[in-house]
């Protein structure tokens, strides 16, 4: 094996067919970019869910005077029933981790604190706003076990579990997330389709070189090796350039402009970065080389 | 050396074999002339024994082996045994006498410090001492020819094939190549070479296998191109 002469022909073929070179590092670039984005999205949404369930509870709001739901005929709930609820709620421990009574008063320091800079306030009295249990399950997936015990019981207005609302959010950011998976693969298809193509040009434009290696009895390996390492070398020219892309994302985006607007949220770490930046390499450097494979098979054979 | 035993090619797109039931032996050592008009299966003759096709029937032995049942992986190994000179010599025009020579040695993976020694070498036998640093452009027919044939002998193959190499050359330096293809087959190399050159084959006298229509019609040792009809 002579390395230097392999890497003198790489570099040969590389500057020779410079544009579709060019052409090749900056589809896998931009394709493994889409690519390395929609796996970002994906751990995105897992991180989130592992902090937003952690937090989510389920309410279950009690009667008050203005209440009109069928549950509340008996108008604001009594002593009696609040204290069952109670009881019951303790009852379905271990489900039940946490439950929290809060109170008209405390529903509306909250409220006001939620809503201080709002003219809502001045129109809220602490009558108006319910009393309710806040009540965190250990699994929340379990929700349905709390809400059919609950839900349409007397004194009891509605069962609320804040898991449903968030799970509208996290199937709209997977779409999202699926979306970009498709325009990546996609890219990556037209990516293998270029390679293939720059393979050819390379390929007949050595077929000089390619047909006296074959006659002086070269073996296939020599012959093909210059051609499938600068499809890697190419892919994984792109491929870095597409971490790199991700790497700025995590800086820019995420950090410089997401996490501080955003502060009630958790953001993918750089452990996810780190995490995908091999699978992009991997990704390009696996693609190219099949692509090379499969075409040099048919256009370099003995 | 080289035996074909019951030889047949047939190609996919025609109905009559190139070559149709062919048999020949030729011994270690030996200098063959191939002679026969256009279509008659001479390059076919040569494309087999370098394995560039394969029977349809009947069986090629090139320097011991069977070809029908040489794997594909073994193919170089058995090329890099035998020396291909052709008409339009097949240089890389930007690689200079010494690169062309250097690239077949390259490619099979052989050391520089083989390479810086055995080129010159070779370079000296085909007469072209001196003439390393030039490109193809800069000379003349014969000259690239004996470049082409430098590169071919300088794995000191055990075969030389050798396609109309005076094809493109004036009769004078044809007569210079003919010399060297010679002196190659006196250091041991056996040689094959088809030829339109009737005047080449009637000087040199050697042997003679003349086809026609995909047969052999003559097999003559000493042979001159056509018949005294």
């Amino acid at each position: 094996m002579r390395a230097n002469f392999v890497m003198g022909e790489v570099g040969n073929g590389l500057r020779r067919n410079l544009t579709m070179t060019l052409a090749v590092i900056i589809t896998v670039a931009v394709s493994l970019g889409l690519f390395g984005v929609s796996l970002l999205v994906r751990s995105q949404v897992a991180t989130m869910q592992d902090f937003w369930y952690d937090k989510v509870e389920v309410s279950i709001f009690l009667c008050s005077k203005g209440s009109d739901t069928a549950s509340c005929s008996g108008g604001e709930v009594t002593t009696a029933q609040r204290d069952q609820i109670e009881a019951d709620l303790e009852s379905l421990r271990p489900l039940v981790s946490e439950i929290y009574y809060e109170s008209k008063a405390e529903a509306y320091t909250r409220f006001t604190e939620q809503f201080a800079n709002s003219p809502i306030v001045d129109n809220v009295t602490e009558n108006a706003l319910p009393e309710s249990f806040r009540v965190k399950l250990s699994d929340p997936t379990q929700y349905e076990v709390v809400a059919s015990a609950f839900a349409g019981r007397p004194g009891v207005e509605q069962v609320n579990d804040q898991r449903q609302i968030l799970d509208k959010f996290f199937r709209l950011l997977g779409g999202l997330q699926l979306i970009a998976l498709i325009i990546a693969l996609t890219m990556l298809v037209v990516t293998v389709l270029l390679i293939v193509n720059t393979m050819r040009v390379a390929a007949f434009s050595r077929r000089r070189e390619t047909s006296i290696m074959r006659l002086v009895g070269a073996s296939n390996f020599y012959i093909q090796l210059p051609f499938l390492l600068e499809a890697a070398i190419a892919a994984g020219l792109g491929a870095l350039i597409a971490i790199g892309g991700l790497v700025l994302t995590k800086v820019v985006v995420i950090d410089g402009i997401l996490a501080p607007s955003f502060q009630f949220t958790a953001f993918v770490g750089w452990d996810a970065v780190i995490g995908i930046a091999p699978i992009l390499l991997l990704t390009g450097v696996a693609l190219a080389g099949i692509a090379a494979f499969l075409t040099l098979r048919k256009y370099l054979r003995v | 050396m080289i035996l074909f035993e019951h030889v047949t090619k047939l190609y996919a797109s025609q109905t009559r074999p190139a070559l149709d039931d062919v048999s020949l032996e030729i011994e270690r050592g030996e200098f063959v002339f191939l002679v026969g008009p256009s279509g008659s299966g001479k390059s076919t003759l040569l494309r087999l024994i370098l394995r560039e096709e394969n029977t349809s029937n009947g069986q090629v032995w090139v320097l011991g082996k069977e070809l029908g049942r040489l794997s594909n992986w073994k193919i170089p190994a058995l090329r890099r045994q035998i020396g291909t000179v052709f008409q339009d010599f097949r240089l890389l025009p930007n690689k200079t006498v010494f690169e062309n020579v250097a690239f077949a040695l390259e490619v099979i993976g052989k050391p520089s410090s083989h390479i810086k020694k055995v080129v010159p070498e070779v370079l000296e036998v085909v007469g072209l001492a001196g003439k390393e640093g030039r490109r193809p452009d800069e000379l003349s027919g014969g000259e690239q020819q004996r470049v082409a044939i430098a590169r071919a002998f300088v794995n000191r193959p055990l075969l030389l094939i050798a396609d109309e190499p005076t094809g493109n050359l004036d009769p004078g330096t044809s007569v210079g190549i003919m010399k060297l293809l010679d002196r190659i087959n006196r250091l041991g190399t056996t040689v094959l070479m088809s030829t339109h050159d009737a005047a080449i084959v009637d000087q040199m006298r050697r042997r003679v296998v003349e086809l026609e229509g995909g047969h052999i019609v003559r097999d003559q040792d000493r042979g001159v191109y056509g018949y005294a009809r």
